[in-house]
């Protein structure tokens, strides 16, 4: 099986389903001839020409508007937001509209759209290119959020996103876009969304994260195994709807939690994992809901050794399983 | 009518004009709007209607814009203030109570949201939310991909002078110039976005003269008269559907009422304001008109009156014993997934 | 001078590698720190790669048009200083993500070293992944430890206690503090009973069996029964001659006619069940400080079972008669050893009858069946010589005799009432001739 980055898959992806079917058009700045920043377009202009490939003004909320009335008028834009930290002048269109109009219009309306949104830092992109913003996205009713955070993920729910009825938000870790290799399947394929996935099984503890902290994560729990510890990893992929059975299937099986997350802690997806760890599996907890995340601080510092500080790393994770391990 | 900007030969149509008897029509669908426009505010006075946004004085431009296209292809995005505007495409009364008294079989959105939000049933025309000018993008949107499949029809998008104020408003102006998209701006000017007044509101005379800035033409237009409103909307669409860009219209009208029916317009305009409305008040103007035109006669005029009321009291007494939609209902349609919406 | 290999930057980028373009120096030129040396084409960019040192270039390693991995060497040098540091001095492998074995582990994917991504999309060498750790407040938001000293109890260490009663204040933790881990919970329910007396007790030739669940409920009940009632016995015999008679007279009949094998056990029942109605306190329980008489009479009758002892019960046995008696015990006893009981089989028993003497047994002192109030066993019916006294004339006779012996709730039962019960007994199956009508 070949072997690609996560950009690669993220830019193969694109292409399939753009030739896979023709409504399929793309949005963005940057997108044509420049082939995006991150070069997830790299070529698409010449293919498929400038009327499929948008190089819009600079303006995010125009970007989701249009993506949003193409959208409802039988296309299925596929939109890019150059950095997530540009993103929040698009809120209004794609939290206060698009997420909406199946329900405002009793379904009369759809919005089969696909935003795509470069997050996360740990790249030296201080308070303006180091955002993880999937907290709004994900605490909307209405719209779903996927955020894979390897090649084949990346493959499987971007296709599905594409071609999801909903107005959908992918969220990719820009760290990963050329760290993270793997195998990617040449074959079509999609992966359901709303379902997390255990991308290593263990006994003890349950390590519930999503993007880069995936990478960490697996990193830290293959270093506690020298050690003997053996500790599951639960990826959860799409971050609305979030998989609740599989969150409560593996905690309630392990006995103890970690969620790991880039973001800040206070009410973000790391709060919600853990409600549904209290709702779902108290009596089978053998230890505190445990969270390993960001300070409670502006992402984040510009300055490395300070930016190393705010990110959570391999090396903190193995710090915080082994003080939840010793309880 | 009065081109401030006006920089293309196409706005002298060549089109017909409007025949007598589609403005008795016209005219027909005004007054029907009017009573039932009243009977809304008086409904909100008994508790009945939880909120309504007036289109009183709006009724001639907006009867004349829809007469100027083509409701079979065309798109409407709308705002709040389109009563009369739905109405001249074929909304039943009893369709526009359901809206207001929220009850069930609401058409536009099954009674989720404020009246005249949602999607119509039968045409295009759709008004996805409260928030002020974000329909403009989505309309640009609408009319990009009529344009990359090269379909015939044309976007309407309603706004108002509060609304050119909102960036959306630019951005989707400026990009609808690039791409030169088949779309009309139709901005109905009543001179206040609830209480600020024009002055405050921009340093130029007309939302008009703005479209320069885009590379299209814009036009000011009598809110008060249909046959200038029509012949500006026609020569817009048009233009459109020739591939040759957006236009802006700008209506000049009057607000009749508050802003809506949570408003007091007292307290912030003059009692010399209020009191010179009524020389602008469009119903009164067209019948003036099409009786010196000779299309209509006084009998006429009052029979058009007496089954507008009758009508309108028909469909109150029909949609006030209807029932509220049922609970369960609110689960439905939040994504394409059905598991989401419920718990 | 320093001898000095000139390496591939990584530039972040997607790459793991590049090719080489032109090389702007040739061997032996001098080169100035910073000076393009050479062009490097990826599949982002076209960048010059300027000069680590300055010094004398003197041999190429890469050619132009070549692919080279980012991070090897493609030319030496002689530097004009001593010390010179590379900017890509080789720094250890992170631990890859890759589980082995796991079928997951190729599309989970691996981290390309110095791969990234800069901070508005361009190339960044980043170093970060082999960098020290700076030493900075943790910035876990973990919740603290159990108290100090205080023994707190997780949710499923609780859970898990009751379920296999296990007691949590026995158990040593081998959690932070001492805490009771869940672990703890499980290995405790797994080794019980505690295996520490076990290990002191057993030699070399001893085997161990693990009990059958069965046997651990037959002997927690056991162990409750004589651990909260105080057992007191007394015991009569019983000449049952006229019994032996009776049934060797129709036992066949019983077995043509109801297809009941009729044993000696209906008789002593159906005399045990009459003398439990002039009797109550026999029939009854000691529940919270209180003596219960019970309404019914529902006589357990001690089965030896396949899996152990089982006690089936016949219910309601006053008011039966002998052929209803045969037919419920008939009945009973063969559910019991086949394994089918129903709950009704066991439930409700007021009163325990045991048949010891089918197992040849004379004499015994039974345990009570917990919370019933009294035991009877019934043991092996022998001929002896017995003196009868007729009118005041004594004489040796041969007859089948028979003990029945009474372990009594002594916080009940006193010996006078034990006494009476037996003796109601013995008259009654002392009553049975061979032409007795039941």
């Amino acid at each position: 099986m070949p072997e690609q980055t996560v950009i690669e898959a993220v830019r193969d992806t694109m292409r399939a389903e753009m030739r896979r079917d023709e409504s399929v058009i793309l949005l963005g700045e940057d997108v044509g001839l420049r082939g995006g920043v991150f070069l997830a377009t790299d070529g698409f202009i010449e293919e498929f020409g400038e009327d499929r490939v948008i190089d819009t003004p600079l303006a995010e909320s125009l970007i989701c508007g249009l993506a949003l009335g193409a959208a409802v008028n039988g296309m299925r834009p596929l939109a890019e937001i150059q950095f997530a930290d540009f993103v929040w002048p698009a809120i209004n269109q794609l939290v206060g509209e698009a997420a909406r109009v199946r329900y405002g219009t009793n379904g009369v309306k759809t919005a089969p759209m696909t935003i795509r949104v470069p997050y996360g830092g740990g790249v030296r992109g201080g308070l303006y290119h180091s955002q993880s913003i999937e907290v709004l996205f994900a605490h909307t009713p209405g719209l779903t959020v996927v955020a894979p955070a390897t090649p084949y993920d990346a493959k499987g729910l971007l296709a599905s996103a594409i071609r999801s009825d909903d107005p959908v938000i992918v969220l990719e870790h820009k760290r990963t876009y050329r760290l993270v290799k793997g195998e990617v399947p040449i074959e079509d394929y999609t992966i359901p969304i709303g379902r997390a996935e255990i991308k290593r099984p263990g006994s003890e503890m349950t390590i519930v994260t999503y993007g880069l902290m995936l990478h960490y994560a697996l990193q830290a729990a293959e270093t506690v195994s020298e050690q003997g510890l053996d500790v599951e990893v639960l990826d959860l992929r799409t971050l609305r709807p979030l998989d609740a059975d599989a969150i409560a299937e593996s905690v309630s099986r392990t006995g103890k939690v970690l969620i790991v997350q880039e973001d800040t802690p206070a009410v973000s997806i790391s709060s919600e994992v853990a409600a549904i760890v209290g709702e779902r599996c108290f009596f089978d907890l053998d230890g505190p809901i445990t969270r390993l995340t960001a300070p409670e601080l502006p992402p984040m510092p510009f300055s490395p050794l300070q930016e190393a500080a705010f990110m959570p790393s391999p090396e903190k994770i193995v710090a915080a399983i082994a003080k939840l391990a010793e309880l | 009518m009065s081109a401030t900007a006006n920089k293309s030969s196409k706005l002298g149509t060549t089109s017909p004009p409007l025949s007598g008897e589609r403005l008795v029509e016209l005219y027909r669908t005004m007054v029907l709007s009017r009573y039932l426009d009243e009977r809304v505010w008086l409904l909100n006075r008994q508790g009945k209607a939880a909120i309504a946004a007036s289109a009183q004085g709006h009724e001639a431009a907006q009867v004349a814009c829809i007469e100027a296209t083509d409701p079979s292809k065309d798109h409407y995005l709308t705002y709040y203030r389109q009563f009369t505007a739905m109405m001249a495409l074929g909304t039943e009364p009893e369709e526009m109570l359901r809206g207001f008294l929220a009850k069930d079989g609401d058409p536009m959105s099954a009674a989720r949201q404020f009246p005249l939000h949602g999607a119509h049933p039968r045409v295009d025309l759709f008004n996805f939310s409260n928030v002020i000018a974000t329909q403009l993008p989505q309309a640009a949107g609408v009319a990009l991909a009529d344009k990359l499949r090269g379909d015939d029809a044309v976007t309407i998008v309603f706004f108002g002078d509060g609304a050119a104020s909102q960036g959306d408003t630019h951005e989707a102006m400026n990009f609808a110039g690039i791409r030169k998209l088949p779309i009309v701006f139709f901005c109905e000017n009543n001179r206040y976005a609830i209480s600020v007044p024009l002055n405050k509101q921009m340093a130029v005379d007309t939302v008009a003269s703005r479209a320069a800035g885009y590379g299209f033409p814009g036009v000011q237009v009598d809110g008060t008269d249909v046959v200038a409103v029509y012949e500006a909307t026609q020569a817009a669409v048009n233009r459109a559907r020739a591939g040759d860009g957006p236009t802006l219209i700008e209506v000049s009208v009057e607000r009749l009422q508050p802003h809506t029916t949570d408003d007091d317009h007292t307290r912030y305009r003059s009692p010399e304001d209020i009191a010179q409305m009524a020389n602008k008040d469009p119903v009164k103007i067209t019948s003036e008109t099409l009786r010196r035109r000779d299309l209509l006669t006084e009998a006429e005029d009052e029979a058009i009156h007496a089954e507008a009321k009758r009508r309108v009291n028909v469909a109150t007494d029909t949609v006030d014993a209807e029932p509220y939609p049922d609970t369960e209902t609110m689960f439905d349609h939040v994504t394409s997934n059905r598991d989401e919406g419920g718990s | 001078m320093v001898a000095f290999k000139i390496e591939l930057p990584h530039v972040g980028e997607s790459v793991t590698e590049a090719i080489i373009g032109k090389w702007l120096k040739s061997p032996g030129e001098h080169i100035e720190k910073y000076d393009p040396l050479v062009e490097v084409i990826t599949d982002k960019v076209n960048m010059d790669v300027p000069a680590p040192a300055s010094g004398t270039l003197t041999k190429l390693l890469a050619a132009e048009g070549d692919t080279v991995p980012m991070g090897s060497v493609i030319a030496e040098m002689e530097t004009d200083e001593a010390n010179v540091r590379g900017d890509s001095e080789s720094s250890p492998t992170p631990a890859g993500a890759k589980s082995p074995g796991s079928p997951l582990a190729g599309r989970i994917g691996t981290l390309v070293q110095g791969a990234n991504v800069g901070p508005t999309g361009g190339e960044f060498l980043d170093t970060s992944l082999s960098s020290p750790e700076p030493g900075t407040r943790p910035a876990t938001a973990a919740s603290s430890g159990p108290d100090n000293g205080k023994q707190h109890f997780s949710p499923v260490v609780t859970r898990l206690a009751a379920q296999h009663g296990v007691d949590l204040g026995t158990l040593v933790g081998t959690g932070l503090g001492g805490r009771v881990t869940k672990k703890d919970v499980l290995a405790a329910a797994a080794s019980a009973p505690p295996s520490t007396a076990l290990a002191d007790s057993i030699s070399a030739e001893d085997q161990v069996i693990e009990p059958t669940p069965i046997r651990r409920m037959i002997a927690a009940h056991m162990v409750r029964s004589t651990s909260e009632i105080p057992h007191a016995w007394s015991a009569v015999e019983v000449d049952v001659t006229g019994m032996v008679a009776w049934r060797a007279a129709n036992r066949q009949r019983f077995q043509q006619t109801h297809d009941v094998r009729l044993t000696y056990l209906p008789f002593t029942l159906l005399c045990v069940a009459a003398a439990l109605k002039v009797s109550p306190r026999i029939n009854s329980s000691w529940l919270d400080g209180k003596v219960v008489l019970k309404g019914a009479i529902n006589v357990g009758v001690a089965v030896a079972a396949p899996e152990g002892l089982v006690v089936p019960v016949v219910q309601s046995a006053a008011g039966s008669t002998l052929l209803e008696l045969a037919q419920q015990l008939d009945g009973v006893v063969k559910r019991a050893r086949s394994g089918t009981m129903t709950l009704n089989d066991v439930h409700g028993g007021t009163f325990t009858l045991n048949n010891t003497g089918a197992l040849g047994s004379v004499w015994g002192g039974a345990i009570i069946n917990h919370p019933q109030a009294a035991i009877l066993t019934t043991e092996a019916i022998v001929k002896r010589p017995v003196v009868i006294t007729e009118n005041d004339s004594d004489s040796v006779v041969v007859r089948s005799m028979m003990n029945i012996c009474l372990s009594f709730d002594h916080r009940i039962i006193d010996g006078a009432e034990a006494s009476i019960f037996l003796q109601a007994v013995r008259t009654g199956l002392e009553a049975i001739v061979v032409d007795t009508e039941f």
